[in-house]
C-alpha cells in the first residue's frame, strides 16, 4: 500500500513542473500542455484524497475537471490555429494586442 | 345662512383665477377680453366682499364675535402643530376688505387706460389680479401662517411689478432691491412666528391673543425686555421690511420704476399697509409691552420726519410721492405705537384713498407729458388737463390735512392720541407736527412746479393732452373718497363720536381717555394749530415756487436731502459692498471653487493619475499574467493557512 502522501508529492512535483513551463515556455502549444499537466495534478490529488477519506467525492470532481479540460481543450485548441493563422507563429510574446 | 361667510375663500379666489386665465391664456388675446377677465373678477370680488361685510354685521350683531371659519387642514405636522386655512373677517379685516378691493378695482379700471400702449398688456393684469389674491388672503387669514402666505406672495408681485420693464436696467435692479430689502424684514416675521410658537403652541389668532390676555401673562414694562417684546419686535421688523419704515425704507423710492397704477395700488394703498396691519392684529401682545409700543412710536415719528425731509427736494414727480407714502406710512405707525390702533387704522383708510389718488393723478400727468417724470421739465399744465389738476388738487389738500378733507381727521387723530401719550407724548407730537408742515409743503410744492408757472417742457414735441375717460373716472371717484373718507369721524369735531373708532371698538376695545370737556377743548385747539400748520407750508411752498423758478444747483443741506442722505450710498458701503466682497472672494472664489471645486476636481485627478500608474501591469504578456495569478494564490494561500504557518515558522524562534 503506497502511502497517500507519496501520491500528494507527486501532485507537487507534477504541478510544479506544469506551472514552472506555463511560467517560462513561449510555445503556445507548450503552455496549453502545462495547463493540461496542471489539471491532472490536481486530479491526481483528488483522487489520492477520495482514496484516503474512502468517499467518492474527489472521484465525481475528477469527472467534472476533465470535463472541463475537454472543453477547454476544444476551445483552447481553435484559439491557438486562429492564431497561428493570422499571426504565423505561436510565440506567445507577439500575442500581445490587448496592452495598451 | 350666510352665502359668502360660508364660502369666504371666493374673494381671494376670484382674483386668483382671472390671473391664472390671463396669464395662461391672455397672450393672445385681445385687450378687451383681457380687460373682461381683470375687471370682471375684481369687481366681483369686490360686491363679493362688500355681501361679506353685509352679512358679517348680521353675525356679529347676533354673535358679539369675529366670524371664523376653518376650512381645510393645511399643515398638520404633530399634535402640537395644526394649522388649517383658517379665514376670518372682525372689522378691522371689514376695512381693509373694502379698502382693497374697492380701490383695487378703481385702479384696474384706470389701468386698463394708463397700460393700453404697453408690451405685455396680459402680463401687467395677470400680476394684479394675483396680487389681489395675496392681498386678500393676508387680511382674511385667521391665523399668521396663512397670514404670512399673502405677505411673501404680495412682496412677489411687487417684485415682478416693479420689475415690469425687464429690460430697463434700473427697473430690473429695482424689483430686486425691492424683494431683497423684503426678505430682511420676512426674516424677523418668521422668527417672530416662531417664537409666538414656541410661546403659545399655536399661530392662530384667536388662540394666541386668548392666552395673550390671561392675567398670568407678564406685562412688561417700558423698559422691560420680555419674551412678548421680543416677539413684538420681530414682527415689527417684518413690518417695517413690508412698510417701508426706518431703516428698511430705502426700496420703497426706487419701486416707482414700475408703472404708476402700481405704485398707485401696492407702493401706496394696500401692500405697504401690510405692515400696520399686522401690528394692528396683533394689538394685544403689543398692549403688553410698552417697549415694543415705544419702538414702534418712535421709529413711525422718526420715518415721517425723515422721509418729508428727503421729499422737499426731489424733482421726480414720483419720488415725491414715494417720500410722502413712507412718510404717511410712519404716521400710522405713530398712532399704532401711542396705542391709538383705531386713528393708524383710520389713516391708512385716507391714505389708500388720497394717495391712491395722488399717484393716478401723477399717472395721468405723466401719460399727458408722454412719459416725462421729472418736475423740472413741467410747469403750467392746470389748463391744459383740468380734470388731472383738480383731481391733484384735491389730494393734495386732503394730504396736507385741510378741514374737512380726509387728512384732517385722520392725522389729527394720530397727533391728538400722540400728545395725550406718556412718557414722550409732547415731543411726539412736536416732530409729527413739523412733519406735517413739511407735508404741506412739499405736497404744494409739488403741485405749483407741475401744473402753474411757465410751461418749462419743449411744446413743440409734447402734446399735452387730457387722460380718457377710464382713467379719469376713478381719479374723480378717488377725489370723492379723499374729500369725504374722513367724514366718519366729522361729528367728533363737535363732541359727537367718532364713527370709525367706534367701529373698530370691538376689535380694539374702546379706551376712552378721561378728561371730558377740557379733552375735547385740546382736541379742537390742535387741530386748529395743525390747520395753521398746514396754512404755513402751503404758504411757503407758494413763496418759494409760485413765481417762475429756474432750477438751482443743490448744495448744503439742499444736497444732501437731495441726495437722500446718502443713505443708498451708506447701505452700499457698509452692508451691501462688504457683502458682495464676503460672497465674491470667501463664498465663491475659496469656499466654491477653492474647497468644494477642488475636492471634486482632486478627486478625479487623483483617480486618474492612480489608473495611470496602474494600467502598466497590463503589460499584454500573457506570462506575466500567469505570475501575478501565481502571486495571487501564493497571498490567498498564505492568508487562509496562516494560523498554521504562523507557529510553524517563528514558533522555535518564540
Amino acid at each position: 500500500m503506497v502511502p497517500t502522501s507519496y501520491y500528494l508529492i507527486l501532485s507537487a512535483i507534477l504541478f510544479g513542473l506544469g506551472m514552472i513551463a506555463f511560467v517560462f515556455k513561449r510555445n503556445i502549444i507548450t503552455i496549453f500542455m502545462a495547463i493540461e499537466l496542471m489539471l491532472n495534478a490536481v486530479n491526481l490529488a483528488f483522487v489520492a484524497f477520495s482514496k484516503a477519506f474512502g468517499k467518492s467525492d474527489g472521484e465525481v470532481f475528477v469527472l467534472f475537471v476533465i470535463v472541463v479540460a475537454a472543453a477547454e481543450a476544444a476551445v483552447g485548441l481553435g484559439i491557438i490555429i486562429l492564431t497561428a493563422r493570422n499571426r504565423r507563429s505561436l510565440n506567445v510574446e507577439r500575442v500581445d494586442l490587448l496592452k495598451l | 345662512m350666510h352665502p359668502i361667510l360660508d364660502y369666504l375663500w371666493i374673494i381671494p379666489l376670484l382674483p386668483l383665477v382671472g390671473s391664472a386665465i390671463n396669464g395662461i391664456f391672455g397672450w393672445n388675446w385681445s385687450k378687451n377680453t383681457i380687460n373682461a377677465v381683470a375687471l370682471g373678477s375684481t369687481g366681483l370680488s369686490f360686491l363679493c366682499a362688500i355681501e361679506a361685510v353685509r352679512e358679517f354685521r348680521e353675525y356679529f350683531a347676533q354673535y358679539h364675535q369675529p366670524f371664523t371659519k376653518h376650512f381645510v387642514d393645511w399643515i398638520v405636522a404633530y399634535q402640537d402643530l395644526t394649522i388649517g386655512f383658517d379665514l376670518q373677517i372682525d372689522h378691522l379685516t371689514v376695512v381693509m376688505l373694502l379698502v382693497v378691493t374697492g380701490v383695487g378695482f378703481l385702479i384696474h379700471i384706470y389701468s386698463t387706460g394708463y397700460m393700453a400702449h404697453e408690451e405685455g398688456y396680459f402680463r401687467f393684469f395677470a400680476y394684479m389680479n394675483l396680487f389681489m389674491f395675496f392681498m386678500l388672503l393676508l387680511v382674511l387669514s385667521a391665523n399668521y401662517v396663512v397670514l404670512f402666505v399673502g405677505w411673501e406672495g404680495v412682496g412677489l408681485c411687487s417684485y415682478l411689478l416693479v420689475g415690469f420693464y425687464y429690460l430697463k436696467h434700473s427697473a430690473a435692479q429695482a424689483g430686486k432691491k425691492a424683494f431683497i430689502v423684503n426678505r430682511i424684514g420676512d426674516f424677523g416675521f418668521m422668527l417672530g412666528m416662531f417664537l409666538l410658537f414656541r410661546t403659545f403652541h399655536s399661530l392662530d389668532f384667536h388662540t394666541v391673543f386668548e392666552a395673550a390676555s390671561q392675567p398670568n401673562v407678564a406685562h412688561e414694562g417700558l423698559g422691560q425686555f420680555g419674551i412678548l417684546t421680543a416677539a413684538c419686535l420681530l414682527l415689527f421688523v417684518g413690518a417695517t421690511g413690508k412698510s417701508a419704515q426706518i431703516p428698511l425704507y430705502v426700496w420703497l423710492p426706487d419701486a416707482m420704476e414700475g408703472p404708476t397704477p402700481v405704485s398707485a395700488l401696492i407702493h401706496a394703498a394696500t401692500m405697504v399697509t401690510a405692515g400696520v396691519y399686522v401690528v394692528a392684529r396683533s394689538h394685544v401682545l403689543f398692549l403688553h409691552s410698552e417697549t415694543a409700543m415705544f419702538v414702534v412710536a418712535i421709529v413711525g415719528c422718526a420715518t415721517a420726519f425723515f422721509a418729508a425731509t428727503i421729499g422737499l427736494v426731489q424733482s421726480d414727480i414720483k419720488k415725491v410721492l414715494a417720500y410722502s407714502t413712507v412718510s404717511q406710512l410712519g404716521y400710522m405707525f405713530l398712532g399704532c405705537g401711542v396705542g391709538a390702533f383705531g386713528a393708524g387704522i383710520f389713516h391708512l383708510m385716507t391714505h389708500a384713498f388720497f394717495k391712491a389718488l395722488l399717484f393716478l393723478s401723477a399717472g395721468s400727468v405723466i401719460h399727458a407729458m408722454g412719459g416725462e417724470q421729472d418736475m423740472w421739465q413741467m410747469g403750467g399744465l392746470a389748463s391744459k388737463i383740468k380734470v388731472t389738476f383738480w383731481c391733484m388738487l384735491f389730494g393734495t389738500i386732503a394730504i396736507a390735512g385741510f378741514f374737512p378733507f380726509a387728512a384732517f381727521f385722520s392725522k389729527d387723530a394720530i397727533l391728538f392720541a400722540a400728545f395725550n401719550s406718556q412718557p414722550d407724548g409732547k415731543a411726539l407730537y412736536a416732530v409729527g407736527l413739523f412733519a406735517a408742515i413739511l407735508t404741506s409743503f412739499y405736497m404744494f410744492r409739488l403741485v405749483w412746479l407741475t401744473f402753474f408757472g411757465k410751461s418749462r417742457y419743449d411744446e413743440h414735441h409734447v402734446h399735452v393732452h387730457e387722460s380718457p375717460k377710464n382713467m379719469t373716472v376713478p381719479l374723480m371717484i378717488l377725489a370723492f373718497l379723499a374729500l369725504t373718507g374722513g367724514w366718519f369721524a366729522f361729528p367728533a369735531l363737535f363732541g359727537g363720536k367718532d364713527y370709525f373708532t367706534d367701529f373698530l371698538s370691538p376689535v380694539f376695545g374702546s379706551r376712552e381717555i378721561a378728561g371730558g370737556e377740557a379733552l375735547h377743548s385740546l382736541e379742537l385747539t390742535l387741530s386748529g394749530v395743525a390747520m395753521v400748520a398746514a396754512t404755513l407750508g402751503l404758504i411757503v411752498a407758494w413763496r418759494m415756487y409760485a413765481k417762475d423758478v429756474k432750477r438751482g444747483p443743490e448744495k448744503g443741506l439742499h444736497k444732501l436731502l437731495y441726495n437722500k442722505y446718502y443713505v443708498d450710498e451708506i447701505y452700499q458701503g457698509a452692508i451691501v459692498g462688504p457683502l458682495v466682497w464676503i460672497s465674491r472672494n470667501i463664498l465663491w472664489k475659496a469656499v466654491d471653487e477653492g474647497t468644494i471645486d477642488g475636492a471634486v476636481n482632486g478627486i478625479g485627478y487623483g483617480v486618474r493619475e492612480i489608473g495611470d500608474g496602474v494600467r502598466h501591469a497590463q503589460s499584454g504578456n500573457t506570462r506575466s499574467y500567469a505570475v501575478w495569478v501565481l502571486v495571487g494564490a501564493v497571498v490567498v494561500f498564505g492568508i487562509i493557512f496562516w494560523p498554521i504557518i504562523h507557529p510553524a515558522l517563528f514558533g522555535g524562534i518564540r
